[in-house]
């Protein structure tokens, strides 16, 4: 027992036709960014700075679906939002519609740390950044030639893409399984897929649990669009207890208010780690399709996923390392 | 068991010396959208229908924090935000950041059933506001110039306030500060109903101008599903106070988890939850499926209404009710 814990994340929802070298790379990025977050747990760095440090990572990486490399909005722009959460306090920060900050998980940071305030969006949290002097850059230093072709594709089939990186709609696992029972938004005739949000969950030495969680939203989706990334409760979560950080469906993991559900069993029932997170992924995302890494005040981590497939990586101080797809 | 509502006006440092021209038009306000919450209800209108026509007249209300009557940023500008949820199907929807929307509460209501979203914020927001034909109005129409100066005072004080001119919590209450305003006035807040239905249907509406002198682009919890909204088959939550404390302590989501995991009772799950946010902070009002009502806060006041189907009915704002009937 004890002792510290990462996991991280990129993204709930993976199609099984997947080429291998795309497989190969989302691990070695996932495996470079458990290895960052390990060295900072070995200098003795707080969970909280973990976290921030190892979505920077992923927010830089052009791979994954944050910062560079972020799905497009209908208009061919990226429009980023990130949550942060430190457990022993619940302090948090959160920002929303970011256009130029070239790390938005560090924005949160700022907003939990140096503004009244819990959650920022669009110009004024961009005004914000403009204060704090954090990094900004053109909004085109975010947008990938991938994207750029994966939203006309989206456009023509006008619907909102799962696994963006999937070059023909409908081939894809998660657009099988919509096709058998065709999903439904807000009762609303169109499929339902999320690209791939990041996360990281650490539990340090001290057992101090963190979370943080950064997106570009849905490929196509309408300018203003915030989903469940940036919402305390429901894409990020820490307490006391534990760190979650979730991925997958936005409007599911809203309505499951996911991250939250799973410190609320573990809170109000008694469960440990991988029961809450097996009970929750179980039982409260109904049809919904969504992941998550879990961390817990005792050193112990967890992830689950009711998807195919997810990508995630994590290690314990033991010497436990995992880094997997499916 | 039978239908049962509940609204808020706001939870605050209600002074018990409030002058009686702003508390006559306070509670006049409530009388009036219980009564039409509770005609909507005998009409047999669903809960979802009843909670978005209550807030819609509590944002048209003046003497509220929420559409016309909203307090104003730290740049002397309207942005509004609200949330919506149905019990039965957990489907929500959001908005926020607005300017000229006349009620937001009906923005969110569309976002749930009109787009493949569930939330929408700022300029992204406006735009489906004009798609969707709803009702603007000029920035102007919002601001009343009690606002103007309770702004005025925020400033001077160089303090963000949860709508009261106060201090707060942990400062004296001043009572030389009261005095400076001009009227005396400075009590309104965020707004909000919860309603269900004979056969269990619940519903739950949150909406707001925010903080007085909040920075632009801030979001508090009115908007955030688990935070200030939050409905499913056991209860439905709308919750008030100061949005950063909200957001931490997901406060609405946790009446349900508390009653659903710990077995209390409504009213046991809604003081258990509003223990657990600092003094000063928090209020909500909330129905159960099986028609009991609780309205809790910690601080000072509450405006609240609520009524059942048995033949009760309550107006109030402190502890004692003003009117009571049964």
């Amino acid at each position: 027992m004890g002792g510290w814990a990462i996991a991280v994340h990129g993204g709930a929802g993976v199609d099984p036709n997947l080429p291998k070298e795309r497989q190969e790379e989302a691990k070695r990025l996932l495996t470079r960014c458990l290895d960052i977050g390990i060295s900072a747990l070995r200098s003795n760095l707080s969970a909280i700075d973990v976290v921030e440090l190892v979505v920077r990572q992923l927010e830089t990486d052009p791979l994954f679906n944050s910062g560079r490399g972020s799905a497009l909005t209908e208009n061919g722009t990226v429009e980023m939002e990130a949550s942060i959460m430190d457990g022993p306090k619940r302090r948090c920060g959160a920002v929303s519609g970011l256009s130029t900050v070239k790390n938005p998980v560090s924005l949160a940071r700022l907003v939990m740390d140096k503004s009244p305030h819990s959650y920022l969006a669009f110009s004024g949290a961009e005004e914000f950044a403009k204060k704090q002097g954090v990094e900004l850059v053109d909004n085109e230093y975010f947008i990938t030639e991938d994207n750029v072709g994966m939203l006309k594709l989206a456009k023509e089939a006008n619907s909102i893409l799962f696994d963006y990186r999937i070059p023909t709609i409908g081939t894809c696992g998660a657009g099988a399984a919509a096709m058998d029972s065709p999903l439904q938004m807000n009762g609303l005739p169109i499929s339902v897929y999320a690209p791939e949000t990041v996360g990281c969950v650490v539990v340090d030495k001290e057992g101090r649990c963190a979370a943080a969680t950064s997106t570009g939203g849905l490929m196509n989706k309408m300018t203003g669009r915030i989903g469940d990334s940036p919402l305390i409760g429901s894409g990020t979560y820490a307490c006391e207890l534990c760190g979650v950080s979730c991925t997958g469906e936005g409007e599911a993991i809203i309505r499951s208010t996911l991250a939250r559900e799973v410190a609320a069993v573990m809170e109000y029932k008694g469960l440990r780690l991988h029961e809450a997170v097996d009970f929750v992924i179980k039982n409260r995302l109904d049809e919904g399709k969504a992941g998550l890494i879990a961390v817990s005040k005792n050193g112990e981590v967890a992830c689950g996923f009711n998807t195919t497939g997810m990508f995630r990586g994590c290690a314990t101080e033991d010497g436990f390392m995992e880094v997997g797809v499916w | 068991m039978g239908w049962a509502i509940a609204l808020h006006g706001g939870a605050g440092d209600i002074p018990r010396s409030l002058p009686p021209e702003l508390r006559l038009p306070r509670e006049a306000g409530l009388r009036h959208c219980l009564d039409v919450g509770i005609a909507a209800l005998k009409a047999h209108k669903h809960p979802l229908d009843v909670v978005e026509l209550v807030v819609r007249e509590l944002e048209n209300h003046p003497h509220f924090n929420a559409g016309k009557g909203s307090v104003l940023t730290s740049s002397g500008t309207i942005e509004m935000e609200a949330s919506i949820m149905d019990g039965k199907s957990k489907r929500c929807g959001a908005v926020s950041g607005l300017s000229t929307v006349v009620n937001a509460v009906s923005l969110a209501r569309l976002v749930m059933e009109k787009t493949p979203h569930i939330y929408l914020g700022f300029h992204g927001a406006e735009a489906f506001a004009r798609e969707q034909g709803v009702e603007t109005a000029d920035p102007s129409y919002f601001i009343t110039p009690e606002n103007i100066e309770r702004l005025k005072q925020a400033q001077e004080a160089n303090r963000v306030q949860i709508d009261y001119t106060q201090p707060i919590q942990k400062e004296p209450n001043d009572a030389a500060a009261a005095a400076r305003i001009p009227n005396g006035d400075s009590q309104i807040g965020t707004v909000g109903c919860v309603a269900v239905d004979g056969e269990g249907n619940l519903a739950s509406a949150t909406s707001t101008g925010g903080l007085v002198n909040k920075m632009a682009g801030r979001i508090g919890d009115s908007p955030i599903i688990g935070a200030g909204t939050y409905a499913n088959h056991i209860c439905a939550v709308s919750a008030t106070g100061k949005g950063e404390a909200m957001i931490r302590g997901t406060v609405a989501r946790d009446v349900a988890a508390v009653m659903e995991f710990k077995g209390l009772s409504l009213k046991e799950a809604a003081a258990y939850v509003i223990d657990q946010v600092p003094p000063g902070n928090a209020g909500l009002v909330a129905v159960s499926s099986t028609g009991e009502i609780a309205t809790v806060y910690n601080t000072a006041g509450m405006f609240r209404a609520s009524a059942s189907e048995d033949g009760y009915s309550e107006i109030s704002i402190w502890d004692s009710p003003i009117k009571v009937s049964n």
